[in-house]
C-alpha cells in the first residue's frame, strides 16, 4: 500500500452516525449538568478532601493525556521511522491524539476550584511549576498536531511529513514526560519521589494510546463497514503486547529500586502486602487483570490469531491502565506524609493513618465526561475529515 | 512580591476576594501601609514541646476564632490552619505533642508548583496564597511536605475581613500576617498559648540576632521538621 494510492473517506453520516454523536453528546451535557452543580455546592460533594485531593478526575485525566500521547505512536512509527503499513493512519492517530488530549484537558479544568478563573491560568505563569509548564505542552501539542495533520492533508507537502512527524515525536515524548514529573517531582510523598516516574509514563503512554488506537481503529471500521484486514489488526497487538510488557518491566524496576531504600519500605508494603484496598487493585487489577491476562491473550497460540481476544485483550489494558492510575494517584496520596520518621504520629487531621477516600457519582461522572468529549471530537473528525482510508483490507497476496 | 502588586493592593483585593466587599482604608496599620516588606526581617515560630500540653487545644481554638474557621461536621474536608500532632516513639513509648501548621519555608514547594504564581513568599519569610490568582487545581497540596494546607468544599459566609476565604481556593496559616503588619509582633496562637500560662509558642524576628526568639535558639539550640528536604523552615521547634 503506496500513501499515494490510499484513498479517504469521510463516514457515511447516516442513522447509526448521528445517533452515536447524540448518544455522546448527552454524554457531555450530563456532564457539564454535574460540573455546574459541582461549581454551586463546591467539592464537598465530591469524595476528594484534604488528605486525598486528586481523586477520579484525575485518574481519568491523567489517563487520557497520557493515552494521548501514546495514541500518536502509529503516526510516530509511520512519519518518523518510515513503516508504510502504518501511514494509511497516521491521520486517524494525529486526530485521536487531539481529541483524547482535548477530553483529559477538559476534566483537569472542570475540576478546578474555580474553573472560572481559567483565563488566570491562562495569563500568569510561574516558569518554575512543571504544571505551568505542562499547560504549555498541553497546547502545544494540540498546535503541533493541527500542523501535522494539514501537512498530511496536503500531497504537495509530502516532503515535509517527516519534519512534521519528528516534531510531534519529540514535543509528546516532552510532554509525557512533563506529566510523569507532576508526580516525580513530589519529594515529600513516599510514593511518588522517583525520577523513573518519567520514563515509566512515557511506556504507559505507549501502551494506553495504542490500545484506544486499536479499539477506535476497529469500532470506526465495522461502524462503517470498511474492511479491517487481519495483518493490520494483528500487527497493531503485536505492537501493543511489547509496550504492555515494557510496563511490567517499568513496574518492576519502580518497586525494586525502592525496596532497595529501606526508608520506602513502608509505602512498598501498602502497595505490595495485598492488604490495603490499594496493594489488591495492584496486583489484580494492574498486573492481573491489565497486564498479565492481556498478554495471555496476545500471544498464547490457541488466541493469538483471534480477533475477539485482540479486542478484549485491548479493552483489558485500558481498564488495567485506569487501575494503574487510581493505585499511583490515589495509592500515592492514602498514604501518608511521613513527619517523624520512625515515630508513630496521630492527630485531628488524619496524620499517621491511611487516608479515606470514597469517590462520588459527581467525579466519575466528570471523568466520563472527559471520555465523552474525546470521542465526540473523534467522531465528529471522523465524519467532516477524510481520516479514514477507504480500504484497510489485507493487500492481496501477487499471484 | 508575586504579580508587582504591592502589600497594600494584595490585601484590599483578597479582602474582596473574601466575599467582603472592602473599602480601601479597612486595614488599620500602626506603621506606613506603604513601607515596603523587607527581606531585613524574617518572621517565626519557635516551639517548645516540652511546654506543650498533650490535652491543650488552645493555640488551634484560637487561630479557628482569629479567622473565623468553622467546625462544618466534616472532618475530613474542613480547613485546619494549625492542628495539634502527637508523635510518640515506639522504642521506649515517649510521646510529644506540638503544634502542626505551615513551617514558612524560604524554599517552599508549594511556591515552586503553584502553576499561577498564587502560592507566593513574602520577604519577610510569610507564605501566603493570594485569593485572586489562585484556581483551586490543589498541586501546592500535593506538593507540602507537611500537610499545612486546606482546600475549601464549600461556600462559606461571614469571613473576617482580616482572612479573606472563599469555596474553591487554597488557604494555610498565614502566620497572623494582618497582626504581623499592624504591628502587633505576635500570632493569635502564641498569644492564646501565653495566656494559657504554657508559653510553648513564641512569634518573633529570626533575622534579629537581639530578638528572644534569636536568642533561644542560639542557646538552646531548636531543629526544623524534615530538615532533610532542606526547605529552611521559619518554624523551629525543641526538645523534639
Ligand atoms: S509548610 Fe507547606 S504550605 Fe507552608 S510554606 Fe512550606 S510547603 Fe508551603
Ligand atoms: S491551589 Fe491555588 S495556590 Fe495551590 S497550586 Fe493551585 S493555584 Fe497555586
Amino acid at each position: 500500500m503506496s500513501i499515494a494510492s490510499t484513498r479517504y473517506a469521510t463516514l457515511d453520516a447516516g442513522r447509526n452516525y448521528w445517533g452515536l454523536l447524540a448518544v455522546l453528546a448527552g454524554v457531555v451535557l450530563a456532564g457539564f449538568a454535574g460540573f455546574l452543580h459541582l461549581e454551586h455546592e463546591g467539592h464537598w460533594i465530591t469524595g476528594m478532601n484534604n488528605q486525598v485531593v486528586w481523586g477520579i478526575p484525575h485518574v481519568f485525566a491523567v489517563f487520557l493525556i497520557v493515552a494521548a500521547s501514546g495514541a500518536l505512536n502509529v503516526a510516530s512509527i509511520a512519519s518518523v521511522f518510515g513503516q508504510v503499513a502504518y501511514k494509511p493512519l497516521a491521520r486517524l492517530s494525529g486526530l485521536l491524539a487531539a481529541a483524547l488530549l482535548s477530553g483529559g484537558l477538559a476534566i483537569l479544568v472542570l475540576d478546578l476550584g474555580r474553573p472560572d478563573r481559567l483565563i488566570v491560568a491562562m495569563t500568569y505563569y510561574n516558569f518554575k511549576s512543571i504544571f505551568a509548564w505542562n499547560i504549555f505542552l498541553y497546547t502545544g501539542l494540540l498546535a503541533v498536531i493541527a500542523v501535522y495533520l494539514f501537512v498530511l492533508f496536503q500531497p504537495a507537502l509530502a516532503r515535509w511529513t517527516r519534519a512534521a512527524g519528528i516534531m510531534a515525536l519529540l514535543w509528546r515524548l516532552i510532554l509525557t514526560t512533563g506529566t510523569g514529573a507532576i508526580f516525580g517531582f513530589l519529594v515529600a510523598r513516599q510514593g511518588y519521589d522517583a525520577a523513573i516516574m518519567a520514563p515509566l509514563f512515557i511506556i504507559m503512554s505507549f501502551s494506553f494510546g495504542t490500545a484506544v488506537f486499536l479499539l477506535v481503529l476497529a469500532a470506526a471500521c465495522r461502524g462503517s463497514g470498511r474492511v479491517l484486514g487481519d495483518a493490520l489488526l494483528f500487527r497493531l497487538k503485536n505492537l501493543l503486547a511489547v509496550f504492555v510488557s515494557a510496563v511490567l518491566y517499568f513496574v518492576l524496576a519502580y518497586h525494586l529500586t525502592n525496596l532497595y531504600a529501606t526508608e520506602h519500605h513502608g509505602f512498598e508494603a501498602f502497595i505490595l502486602n495485598f492488604e490495603s484496598l490499594y496493594s489488591k487493585l495492584f496486583w489484580l487489577g494492574q498486573v492481573g487483570l491489565g497486564s498479565l491476562l492481556p498478554l495471555a491473550l496476545f500471544y498464547s497460540p490457541k488466541t493469538r490469531n483471534c480477533r475477539v481476544s485482540t479486542l478484549v485483550g485491548a479493552s483489558l489494558v485500558i481498564i488495567g491502565g485506569l487501575i494503574q492510575m487510581y493505585v499511583i494517584i490515589i495509592g500515592g496520596q492514602a498514604y501518608p506524609l511521613v513527619l517523624f520518621p520512625g515515630m508513630e504520629e496521630s492527630s485531628s487531621f488524619y496524620d499517621g493513618v491511611v487516608a479515606s477516600y470514597v469517590p462520588s457519582f459527581w467525579e466519575f461522572l466528570l471523568g466520563i465526561t472527559g471520555v465523552g468529549i474525546g470521542l465526540i471530537l473523534t467522531v465528529a473528525g471522523l465524519g467532516a475529515l477524510d481520516i479514514l482510508p477507504e480500504d484497510l483490507s489485507d493487500p492481496k497476496p501477487a499471484s | 512580591m508575586s504579580l508587582g502588586l504591592t502589600r497594600r493592593e494584595f490585601l484590599q483585593g483578597a479582602g474582596a476576594a473574601g466575599a467582603l466587599t472592602l473599602a480601601p482604608g479597612v486595614f488599620l496599620y500602626a506603621k506606613d501601609p506603604e513601607a515596603p516588606v523587607t527581606d531585613a526581617v524574617r518572621w517565626g515560630l519557635l516551639v517548645d514541646t516540652r511546654l506543650c500540653q498533650e490535652d491543650c487545644n488552645a493555640c488551634v481554638d484560637a487561630c479557628n476564632e482569629e479567622h473565623n474557621l468553622q467546625d462544618l461536621g466534616r472532618p475530613e474536608t474542613d480547613a485546619q490552619w494549625i492542628r495539634k500532632l502527637t508523635v510518640r516513639d515506639p522504642l521506649g513509648g515517649r510521646t510529644i505533642s506540638l503544634p502542626m501548621m505551615c513551617q514558612h519555608c524560604e524554599n517552599p514547594p508549594c511556591v515552586d508548583v503553584c502553576p499561577t504564581g498564587a502560592s507566593f513568599r513574602r520577604e519577610d519569610g510569610i507564605v501566603l496564597v493570594d485569593k485572586h490568582t489562585c484556581i483551586g487545581c490543589r498541586y501546592c497540596m500535593m506538593a507540602c511536605p507537611y500537610k499545612a494546607r486546606s482546600f475549601i468544599h464549600e461556600n462559606l459566609t461571614e469571613q473576617l475581613p482580616d482572612a479573606p476565604r472563599g469555596k474553591g481556593c487554597v488557604e494555610s496559616c498565614t502566620l497572623c500576617v494582618h497582626k504581623v503588619d499592624a504591628g502587633e509582633n505576635t500570632t493569635a496562637c502564641a498569644e492564646a498559648c501565653h495566656k494559657d500560662g504554657h508559653q510553648a509558642i513564641l512569634f518573633g524576628d529570626l533575622n534579629d540576632p537581639d530578638s528572644e526568639i534569636s536568642k533561644r535558639i542560639r542557646e538552646f539550640g531548636a531543629t526544623q521538621i524534615r530538615a532533610d528536604l532542606g526547605l529552611n523552615t521559619g518554624v523551629r521547634y525543641q526538645n523534639l
